[in-house]
């Protein structure tokens, strides 16, 4: 028994490591997201220009960040199970694309949704959203990909190339896409610009962006616990666990 | 010496299924004299220049394309009949179709390409030469490189030649022939480099046709934007070297990056 | 311990607790194996107990679960080249092309492994394929496809030979020929480790290794 725990510990380890983590990051995620959306959507003042359509805006570009971040971090771990081997990135990678994938499609629909009273139509060609649309066809590839191979180990692998040469190609299509819009739109349309705000906007703001990376930490880790699992079902202390649960 | 393994069936009471793995150790009197002596360093019989085995192995895909033209030509049916849908959909208006010529025949080209990859690895993937290839001596890059260019030449240079025929019927901008094919010639082989490691992805799927343009096209989008763009430029009288630059840096970047995603997506293919 | 690994020291070919895992089956665990000049190794086992996994894990193609396999006491992935240059594998598929003849296949399959391809056309005549020298082989039958893989048997001067079924669709004759090959083989210092339904018949059978790979079926599932 001992003999097959040593060389697997490093699953169990990480397994209960982030059991022990997911109450406390669900807490916090809790606290800062009843705070900051409470603050942004009923007490922050409203946008001079935009009126109240303005607070989609708290979720819209905390969304939008988190799509770009979380694709990053796959990036990172695609590149660390690839050099090192380390079969539990490949896991975390597997974790996140998903998630990556909703938050991006969260942007997009709050971004046409900002769009309608804004410009009176639920899409346009605008540089950041096309980005993202784009982003979003690189997550769901990404994700086709992994679900292709019935292998996890493969499908992790392939999916690992398939990030980092995404990840390679994402400054490039965003500066091309910038050029795009620059070349064809002229001065028509503002674009989802970064205001300059002022401070009783900017709390509220900084609260929902905690929250929401807190969450996406909350769903990660969730997911990253169910991998782990899959990926090691033979394993002894998986099969304890199932038993220890059934018989409660 | 007994060697001793144990394996277990799938998600079994690991620990009780021990199965005794004997090897019957033989006393091999060894008479290891006459007969002709095995290399054991790395000697090989011939030289293993980059340039031999790059040849060799774009003279095989070439060998093979020739014997096999349909690979060659349905692509490039497609390209046509593709383009010529366009003008029935939208109209016979000159003005409107040299407007949007750029782009139908960027488009139509990407299709066409994405419609080609998939001969790139797919029957050597099935009748095992692939793992040959892997095998080999040679470093993979260079055997991925030829294979990729094979795959350029059979493809991408025949949609080069017929461009400028299409770009009559969709009454492109005159001025703009030169910087059609320009890009056609700087971008093609682009798609074929990216496109190669969507299907070194996915050879090893049953069904990946769907799921490699669902992979390869986003990552096209850089190519035909600036391409586009050169051609519509190029209209205006204006000059495009800077779109031109651009897509040789996509060509170039992608020259030395792709064959590595490349080999490392077939490792996993064939795995 | 026998003499020949004694005179030897560096086994060709070892494996340290090798692990393989084909869709969530534990196909082997923990094999070590070790493959010395001289030997000629079979293995052995039903259907589905993984030893087309292993002999392609062996040859680097695919990657274990765990485990490491070494090259004269060189890890496979720190000497790719150098690896690939003494290896040849005979995998379930040919890599027979359709659309060349069968000399223009063994042709490239010999160059692509740093052969010359003066003699191809004898090392047909071995395995009875003269007179099919330029036919496409597309119109050639799967054991003549076979044959034309096995061609490059006659001229090889590689140590470590890994042969996956090379006596699937080949005739009595054939075989008896291969296995005269592979007992010259082993005693020019060589090793084989290869996989067969059938017994070896020419080869004396205390000459042979064999690696008995034979999973449980277990039924009670919880």
């Amino acid at each position: 028994m001992w003999k097959w725990l040593h060389p697997y510990a490093n699953p169990e380890v990480s397994y209960h490591f982030t059991n022990k983590l997911l109450p406390w990051l669900s807490v916090l995620s809790a606290i800062f997201l009843s705070i900051g959306l409470v603050w942004a959507l009923l007490f922050a003042p409203a946008d001079y220009q935009q009126g109240h359509s303005f607070r989609i805006f708290y979720i819209h570009v905390p969304a939008a960040s988190l799509s770009m971040g979380i694709y990053f971090a796959m990036a990172v771990a695609a590149f660390s199970s690839l050099v090192w081997q380390l079969k539990l990135a490949d896991a975390s990678a597997a974790a996140m694309a998903p998630v990556g994938a909703s938050f991006t499609a969260i942007a997009l629909i709050t971004g046409a949704a900002w769009g309608k009273p804004m410009w009176g139509t639920w899409w346009i060609w605008d540089a950041r959203l096309t980005s993202e649309l784009i982003l979003l066809f690189l997550y769901l590839g990404v994700i086709a990909l992994h679900n292709a191979f019935e292998d996890k180990n493969l499908a992790g692998k392939a999916a690992g190339i398939l990030t980092l040469v995404g990840v390679i190609n994402i400054p490039i299509i965003k500066y091309s896409v910038d050029w795009w819009n620059t070349l064809h739109q002229g001065s028509t349309v503002s674009k989802l610009g970064k205001p300059s705000m002022s401070l009783d906007m900017l709390w509220p703001f900084i609260f929902c962006f905690i929250g929401f990376s807190l969450l996406v930490g909350v769903i990660i880790c969730l997911r990253f616990r169910n991998e782990i699992l899959a990926r090691n079902s033979i394993r002894p202390w998986v099969r304890e666990l199932v038993k220890n649960n059934s018989s409660q | 010496m007994t060697l001793k393994a144990q394996s277990t069936h799938e998600t079994e009471n690991i620990v009780g299924k021990i199965d005794k793995i004997l090897i019957d150790e033989a006393l091999i009197e060894s008479t290891a004299n006459d007969s002709s002596p095995l290399i054991s360093s790395a000697q090989p019989l011939q030289p293993l220049s980059y340039r031999h085995a790059f040849m060799l192995v774009l003279k095989r895909d070439l060998t093979i394309a020739m014997r096999h033209k349909d690979d060659m030509i349905n692509p490039l049916l497609f390209f046509v009949i593709v383009v010529t849908l366009f003008p029935l959909g939208i109209g016979p208006e000159a003005q409107t179709l040299s407007r949007i010529a750029p782009g139908i025949i960027w488009v139509a080209a990407l299709l066409a390409t994405l419609l080609s990859l998939d001969r790139l690895f797919k029957s050597d993937h099935h009748d095992g030469s692939l793992e040959q290839m892997l095998l080999s001596p040679h470093p993979i890059f260079i055997l991925v490189l030829a294979k990729i260019f094979a795959h350029w030449l059979i493809t991408g240079l025949p949609l080069i030649l017929i461009a400028p025929l299409l770009a009559v019927l969709l009454h492109l901008d005159e001025n703009s022939y030169t910087a059609l094919l320009l890009t056609l010639l700087l971008g093609t082989p682009v798609l074929s480099l990216l496109g190669a490691v969507g299907v070194a992805l996915t050879v090893g799927i049953k069904k990946g046709g769907v799921l490699l343009s669902l992979l390869v096209l986003p990552l096209y989008i850089p190519v035909l934007i600036f391409a586009t763009s050169a051609i519509d430029t190029a209209a205006l009288g204006l000059p495009y070297s800077g779109q031109l630059a651009i897509i040789a840096a996509l060509f170039f970047g992608s020259l030395t990056l792709a064959p590595f995603a490349v080999g490392a997506a077939l490792k996993v293919s064939t795995n | 311990m026998n003499t020949l690994s004694k005179k030897n020291a560096t086994p060709l070919i070892s494996a340290k607790k090798l692990t393989c895992i084909r869709e969530e089956r534990l196909l082997f665990d923990e094999l070590s194996l070790q493959i010395n000049p001289g030997d000629i190794v079979q293995v052995e086992g039903p259907n589905g107990s993984g030893k087309t996994s292993l002999l392609r894990i062996l040859s680097g193609l695919s990657q274990p679960y765990d485990g490491k396999i070494f090259y004269k006491e060189q890890l496979i992935s720190r000497c790719r080249e150098e690896f690939h240059q003494n290896l040849l594998y005979f995998g379930h598929l040919s890599g027979v092309k359709g659309e060349m003849t069968a000399e223009e296949n063994l042709d490239f399959n010999l160059a692509l492994h740093g052969y010359n391809t003066e003699d191809s056309l004898a090392n047909l005549a071995k395995v009875n394929l003269s007179g099919f020298e330029d036919s496409l082989a597309s119109h050639l039958s799967a054991g003549q496809h076979r044959r034309i893989a096995l061609a490059r048997l006659y001229q090889s001067t590689v140590p470590i030979w890994i042969l996956d079924e090379p006596f699937t669709a080949i005739d009595k004759q054939g075989v008896a020929s291969l296995e005269q090959l592979f007992t010259l083989h082993a005693q020019r210092g060589g090793c084989v480790i290869l996989t067969t339904h059938q017994d070896l018949i020419s080869i004396k059978p205390e000459q042979i290794k064999k690696i008995t790979l034979d999973y449980s079926y277990d039924s009670a599932l919880d």
